[in-house]
């Protein structure tokens, strides 16, 4: 598995995509931080940057990828290797690139300007948000054949999950406004990752009392210790079963 | 070595391969022949663990290939297109390969590199090379870590003449150290003096397979071309 890790990485560095990408997020996260004095604000801005830009690149990025290995994964599934291990080493290299991209772009200048835990819990979402939506793409990928077809499929998951989940989130609760809606909402929430991770972030900013008795709800359950590690939990099935689905399609896939 | 036994795969509404059997047995020259989108690639494939069929199933040394991936190690395998990664040279074309099967305890074989002038274009990038290029390139990777059984899907496809005979040699060479080779080719002429068995598939279908000795036999032709082309026509 490391020699095919290797070779992915190898592949992607000389990409320059990812490096470009790190450069653009190191940037950004500069830009934001120099340009306010107030760095909780610019956690505020980051985290904008970080839920919407980081699922759109990995998202894409990983779809073209794995749609331009088609030779590579041609030539290597009619050698002596598990066709997992081959799977799974793209996910691997693909996830690791981004999440090295992400680290050095976003990461360590938000350990700088602002190393608290609000810091901390940006970083975590940023690289969750990495993890699952390179999963993501790898289903969407796999799932269709055709390249156009599967790039456009990822744009509209990712749409999808940044814009589409919360207008249909809101029209919801707008309809059942007379209701308590305040437990549902929290399991609305963990349906979606990206809502999730802001969540988390917005309540470690401190600025929950905006969200109004939602917003109390929210604090009192993700603020627990068992809130977290839920939230965590799910997270974390959110990066391994869009993987795992990818990984039971493309045992069978034909090539 | 290889069984394969009622295997049937569809892609769509196609039948690919429909209820083929076949045995091949070590040290057999096989010529696998029939018309365009007989099926002949697809049970390659299907060997190789490439497609999965939808029923049946296949055999490598009494070993269900489903879910195995050792009994690869022991094959090479030359596709119709190569296709490799576009922007790899071809030494690192060779590197990853010698580097994913280095397991293996077997010698390397690069006879064919050399005999084919590859050392000379190690450099050039995989999307600057020829059809003809490519196909050496493939053919040397089929030899390169002297496996029991070689898979040659029209490996004389795009070879000039000189790389071609240089290919055939290869193969008379690889047959007599007791190899199991199986060839698809369309040049019948070609497969004369190579292969010991002929199987023959049409629409999916295996039709026959029967040694050489055995066609000649009931046809009255010494000829490769002619005696197939005599039983189809009585069919």
């Amino acid at each position: 598995m490391k020699t095919i890790i290797k070779y992915v990485l190898l592949d992607l560095l000389k990409n320059r995509i990812v490096l470009a990408y790190t450069f653009f997020l190191l940037a950004m996260t500069l830009g934001i931080f120099n340009l306010d004095e107030n760095a909780t604000k610019g956690v505020m801005s980051l985290m904008n940057l970080v839920l919407i830009f980081i699922p759109l690149v990995s998202i894409i990025f990983s779809t073209i990828y794995v749609y331009n290995s088609a030779e590579f994964i041609e030539l290597l599934v009619a050698q002596p290797l598990r066709r997992n291990t081959l799977w799974l080493s793209i996910y691997a290299g693909l996830a690791l690139s981004l999440s090295i991209a992400f680290i050095a772009g976003v990461g360590i200048p938000v350990l700088l300007y602002e190393g608290t835990s609000t810091g901390f819990v940006l970083i975590l979402s940023g690289l969750f948000q990495t993890i699952i939506f390179t999963g993501i793409a790898l289903l969407a990928s796999v799932k269709t054949r055709d390249k156009a077809k599967g790039i456009g499929v990822s744009i509209l998951l990712w749409f999808f999950f940044t814009l589409i989940y919360d207008a249909v989130v809101l029209l919801v609760l707008f309809q059942f406004s007379d209701y308590p809606m305040e437990k549902p909402m929290i399991v609305l929430s963990m349906l979606n990752p990206v809502d999730l991770s802001r969540i988390l972030i917005l309540l470690k900013l401190d600025i929950s009392a905006l969200m109004g008795y939602t917003g109390a709800v929210f604090k009192d359950f993700f603020g627990s210790g068992t809130g977290i590690f839920i939230s965590a939990f799910v997270l974390l099935l959110w990066a391994v079963v869009p993987t795992w689905l990818s990984l039971k399609k493309f045992q069978r896939k034909d090539l | 070595m290889i069984i394969a036994n009622n295997v049937t795969k569809t892609f769509g509404k196609l039948k690919a391969l429909d209820n083929v059997s076949v045995t091949c047995n070590k040290s057999q020259t096989i010529a696998l022949i029939g018309p365009n989108g007989s099926g002949k690639t697809t049970l390659i494939k299907s060997i190789l663990g490439m497609v999965v069929p939808n029923s049946g199933f296949i055999t490598f040394d009494k070993h269900n290939i489903l879910h195995n991936w050792n009994y690869r190690a022991r094959i090479g395998y030359m596709p119709q297109i190569g296709r490799y990664p576009e922007h790899m040279s071809i030494a690192q074309v060779f590197n990853m390969m010698k580097d994913i099967r280095k397991h293996s305890s077997t010698q390397i074989d690069e006879e064919l590199i050399q005999e084919f002038g590859l050392n000379e274009i190690m450099s050039k990038k995989m999307r600057t090379l020829s059809g003809g290029t490519r196909q050496k390139v493939s053919a040397s990777l089929a030899f390169l870590f002297n496996p029991d059984v070689l898979i040659l899907d029209e490996p004389t496809a795009g070879l000039d003449p000189v790389a071609s005979e240089i290919l055939k040699q290869k193969i008379i060479q690889e047959k007599e150290k007791g190899k199991l080779v199986l060839i698809t080719s369309h040049i019948l002429s070609e497969l004369d003096a190579l292969v010991s068995e002929v199987i023959y598939m049409q629409d999916g279908k295996l039709q026959f397979h029967q040694t050489i000795e055995q066609i000649q036999e009931d046809t009255g032709e010494l000829k490769l071309a002619k005696a197939i082309a005599q039983i189809i026509k009585r069919k």
